[in-house]
């Protein structure tokens, strides 16, 4: 047995490009919390400083989930899941309330947040489950598992309230559709994404009109197939029911704030000292940053304090302004090439058990990299989820950095059974 | 297709970055200067502008302490409208203004509210600021004049408009900035340079330290003092003489080009332009259409030159070998040409000494028709005769170191061609004639003309005149102001003709009003000149106009006085001249009686006339 230990072995590329992710996170949280109380580098009562003791118990995290054997992770998936949900119930309970949101257990000074560690057991929970061998992603029973296994976490997480976290198990979508689910259920999802921001743009009117213009030329271009016309009138009548609940719940439904944080994306409505603040503030912090930025610790926006939750979810504006657009690619390059590195080595996982789980990964890791940056950048409403590995918070970076690690440790011992 | 989709989203997102980034922090980068940005609070620190001396070091020009309230109207809370213009003491409806016009120019740079309060106000507002959120007193430093002459000299210095501002980033709106005179030409040596302070602001706007540890902040640099060559005693005397006449004196030290006195008439006090009187002063200055105060007529009025001009004519007719010193013309009363007679007020045989010392008009138009007809084409000979007249700094302008400035007219062939229609119809160097005796088309300002005399004193060269004598600090002046610039009449033609000017003095024109103990040598004027009144053209009394230069050996000075509608040139001109040369170069006046009838002297009745609306009658 120990010649096979010897197969065990990491991908150091995936391992050095997290570790400079979370260097650079950590220069930037220095950067973005840095005052006049602050004593050095090791002053723990600072934010910087609390996140260095969560980067050095992330050492402590990664050695053990690499150290457990990795079937271990494959066959209590569901137990860990289990305990995951149980953990998300609890909440409605025990949780305490940190900024208007019950998202955490508070032990003293010390708050943790289940809804960052469930992403990695219903990724685990959904590789079992997809990996079954009586599993088919084509069938339609085993479809509906699949959603229920994803809906369940994220249907906990909405009443805390947080829809963004709750947002992410959309991302799940895409290792479902690698194991076979149909294309339509993609296309369903851009379909309505598409409708739902035309609408909010456009209004329903507008949108229904659309609607059939563009149903009748399908319709008469297909014509000579002799096309179902009742098909055709369902989904458009499906689509403009869907546009005007859209309609309905943005405005009888939705706060005045989320409408707002809708809004200013869509150019409606720009108040640079109303709810647009973030996002405006954000916006000049990054254009500061030019070619090469202001230098570290030298941003004016930055230091200003302008960017509200600037080391949290809005990290990045310091990244814009103090390294400028070559130090943001940088960043953008990391995060491409980490992700597409998970596919990659997903795609060579002899269990398919590990191909999901790999897939989820890279989706989960996706849709953050996606909806933070574009938010910080200004392109989508404001959703608030943190940059993996970057952004301050010791359940985020535990809860990826467990979720990168377990995928690390299944791609390490692919090897083990060749 | 299954498994690219997750990758080709992924690198389609990537670029989408890529791209949303470089739009933000490339193309469209925000303004990334300092000023522009919100979290940085700009604070300037304004140094001393540099004083005036005169040449014999006495102070003419210091600064006084003043204090603007100024608003960043981005930054102003709602205040109590009321009190706080009672303590401006302007209106509301004046406030809102002043508000409105500083939001339009930025709502985040400063503006003046009010600007100069003096020191009293400053005191009872200053402790009451607190309250005014926005608002804040700006401690700025005026001008002091020690000096009541010498306004067309100094100049002023005035509130920055647009145009420089968007020109020149250095000043900002309120600013202050040499508008005119030496204020303006030296305005980079005399305003230093202000001082700097980057303060960062948080999200509240309130200061948390200087920015970046204050690595960009700089101090203020105080401005550098600056030496005129201008005499005060002399100046301060000659805007004496001129009180009540208009006109203007030019005295200029012939060896080195200094300006001794640059006098126009009527002037102001420099001090009216200060304070916060300034602008209803200035306004005041600005709209006497009559006396036009600000108007520097010995710089900027072209006036025909009259006889001085002949003795430019008897130099180039030399130099052009048009005739000889000792040829002989019989003057009958008058030069004939055509059916026309050019009259001349004496008889008799002249050369050209006497020529000059008389001021024989039939002489000079024989001279100038000999330069003329040296040439085989009347064009050719104008030309001839106008590149010799531009040697001496006519025509064109001068270099001096004062900002405002006229060219003058010495007339070029293409101007009678075209006035004449050639080549359809021809002309004859008789058709320009006048030019002979400084009337006609020649035009020249009295800086001119003083030039012209210095040049003739040098004996064949001048230097650029200037009023820098030092700038103090470096210790230099500019080096254009130290090269000759050479006439193209050689050194030799010039002694019988300065022989003629002495002569003047001796049994001339100017005979009557020696200067004791002075060789002076001088040349009277007397010019005709119209106006229009109504549409129609009217001729006025004649200018007096005189140009001189002492002693004849070794000159100390040049100068030019030119005296509107003083009917004949040593009437009040070569008075004035006389008086000027003797206080400048003895100190006192030994002709109190001269001195007296020109102090007394006034032709505000003469300049009357044109404006009484009834007939009038001239030169009596």
């Amino acid at each position: 047995m120990t010649a096979t230990k010897s197969y065990v072995r990491f991908d150091w590329l995936i391992i050095f490009m997290y570790i400079a992710l979370v260097t650079m996170g950590w220069l930037n949280i220095y950067s973005a919390s840095l005052n006049d109380t602050a004593k050095g580098f090791f002053d723990f009562s600072q934010i910087y400083g609390k996140q260095m003791i969560w980067i050095g118990l992330s050492v402590i995290l990664i050695i053990f989930v690499l150290a457990i054997e990795s079937k271990f992770y494959e066959k209590y998936a569901s137990l860990v899941y289990i305990i995951s949900l149980l953990s998300l119930l609890g909440l409605f309970v025990f949780g305490k309330n940190i900024s208007g949101a019950t998202s955490w257990y508070s032990f003293g000074s010390f708050s943790i947040q289940p809804s960052e560690f469930a992403k990695a057991a219903t990724a685990l929970a959904l590789a079992k489950y997809v990996s079954d061998i009586q599993t088919d992603m084509k069938d339609f029973k085993n479809q509906i598992g699949a959603f229920i296994i994803l809906a369940l976490p994220a249907l906990f997480i909405v009443p805390q309230p947080d829809p963004g976290s709750a947002m992410i198990y959309a991302a799940f979508v895409f290792p479902l559709y690698r194991e076979g689910l149909h294309g339509v259920y993609l296309l369903f999802g851009l379909f309505a994404t598409i409708l739902f921001v035309s609408t909010l743009a456009l209004g329903a009117l507008w949108v229904a009109t659309a609607v059939i213009i563009i149903g009748g030329i399908i319709f008469y271009r297909n014509r000579k197939k002799r096309p179902n016309i009742i098909k055709y009138i369902l989904i458009a009548a499906t689509s403009i029911v869907f546009a005007l609940s859209v309609s309905y719940i943005f405005n009888n439904v939705f706060e005045q704030r989320h409408r707002d944080r809708f809004n200013i994306v869509l150019g409606k409505e720009v108040d640079a000292r109303g709810i647009g603040y973030n996002t405006h503030q954000s916006e000049i912090a990054i254009s500061n940053g030019g070619w090469f930025g202001k230098g570290w610790t030298q941003g004016t926006q930055t230091k200003g304090n302008f960017v509200p939750e600037q080391h949290t979810d809005y990290i990045f504006s310091t990244v814009g302004e103090e390294w400028g657009f070559l130090g943001s690619m940088l960043v953008v390059l990391l995060f491409v090439g980490l992700i597409i590195r998970i596919i990659f080595k997903a795609e060579k996982q002899k269990s398919q058990f590990g191909r999901v789980y790999g897939y989820s990964v890279a989706a989960i890791l996706f849709f953050h990299f996606f909806v933070n940056i574009g938010m910080v950048t200004g392109i989508f409403p404001t959703v608030g989820i943190p940059l993996p590995f970057f952004s301050y918070g010791g359940s985020a970076l535990w809860g990826f950095t467990i979720l990168l690690f377990i995928f690390v440790k299944l791609d390490g011992s692919n090897y083990h059974y060749s | 297709m299954r498994k690219i989709v997750l990758i080709a989203l992924v690198l389609l997102s990537g670029l989408l970055f890529a791209v949303r980034l470089f739009y933000l922090q490339v193309y469209d980068a925000s303004p990334d200067s300092l000023s522009q940005n919100s979290a940085i609070k700009v604070m300037y620190d304004y140094p001393q502008r540099g004083y005036m001396f005169d040449r014999n070091n006495k102070l003419l020009v210091s600064n006084q302490p003043s204090y603007d309230v100024m608003v960043i109207p981005r930054d102003v809370k709602p205040l109590d409208t009321l009190e706080f213009c009672g303590l401006l003491k302007i209106t509301k409806e004046e406030f809102k203004e002043i508000l409105h016009k500083a939001r339009v120019y930025s709502p985040r740079l400063p503006s003046v509210v009010l600007p100069q309060l003096n020191k009293a106000d400053y005191a009872s507002l200053s402790e009451k600021m607190y309250k005014y959120e926005g608002f804040y007193i700006q401690r700025r430093s005026l001008r002091e004049y020690q000096v009541d002459h010498s306004a067309n000299v100094m100049g002023y210095i005035a509130e920055v408009n647009n145009a420089t501002i968007e020109q020149n980033p250095y000043y900002q709106m309120g600013e202050l900035i040499g508008t005119a005179g030496v204020e303006k030409e030296y305005e980079d040596v005399l305003r230093g340079v202000k001082g700097v302070k980057y303060v960062q602001k948080d999200r509240f706007n309130r200061s948390i330290g200087p920015y970046k540890d204050g690595v960009f902040d700089t101090l203020p640099e105080r401005g550098n003092d600056i030496q005129l060559t201008i005499d005060a005693t002399l100046q301060k005397y000659g805007q004496e003489l001129m009180i009540h006449k208009r006109g203007g004196i030019v005295a200029i030290e012939p060896a080195t080009g200094e300006i001794l006195a640059l006098i126009t008439a009527p002037s102001y006090d420099p001090s009216l332009l200060v304070g916060r009187d300034r602008s209803k002063n200035f306004t005041k200055l600005w709209y006497d259409t009559i006396g036009k105060p600000l108007y520097d007529r010995v710089l900027m009025g072209e006036y025909p030159p009259g006889s001085p001009f002949k003795t430019l004519t008897a130099l180039v007719a030399l130099q052009e070998n048009a005739i000889n010193v000792d040829d002989v013309i019989t003057c009958t009363g008058g030069y004939h040409f055509g059916r026309r007679v050019l009259k001349c007020h004496h008889r008799g045989p002249v050369a050209m000494v006497s020529g000059i010392a008389n001021s024989c008009n039939t002489y000079f138009c024989t001279v100038y028709k000999k330069i003329m007809d040296t040439y085989p084409t009347p064009q050719e000979g104008i030309d001839a005769w106008r590149k010799d007249l531009l040697s001496f700094g006519l025509g064109d302008f001068l270099g001096y170191d004062l900002p405002s400035g006229k060219r003058g007219n010495i007339p070029t062939s293409k101007y009678y061609n075209k006035i004449h229609d050639f080549p359809v119809h021809n002309w004859s160097s008789l058709a320009t004639i006048s030019n002979a005796i400084g009337q006609g088309e020649v035009l020249l300002t009295p800086m001119q003309m003083a030039n012209f005399t210095a040049a003739i004193a040098n004996r064949g060269y001048y230097y650029t005149p200037h009023v820098i004598k030092n700038i103090i600090g470096p210790d230099t002046i500019p080096k254009k102001f130290t090269e000759k610039h050479y006439t193209t009449v050689e050194p030799k033609y010039f002694e019988p003709v300065i022989e003629g000017m002495y002569q003047v003095y001796e049994r001339g024109t100017a005979a009557s009003i020696k200067v004791p103990g002075i060789e002076v040598c001088g040349k009277t004027g007397t010019a005709e000149n119209y106006t229009k009144i109504g549409g129609k053209r009217v001729q006025l009394t004649d200018h007096s106009i005189f140009v001189a230069f002492a002693p004849k050996d070794n000159p100390k000075i040049a100068i030019a006085v030119f005296v509107e509608n003083g009917y004949w040139g040593s009437r009040w001109a070569g008075r004035i001249a006389g008086l000027m040369i003797e206080k400048y170069l003895k100190g006192e006046i030994t002709r109190t009686d001269m001195e007296k009838y020109v102090l007394d002297g006034s032709l505000e009745a003469e300049y009357a006339k044109p404006y009484s609306g009834k007939p009038f009658t001239i030169n009596h």
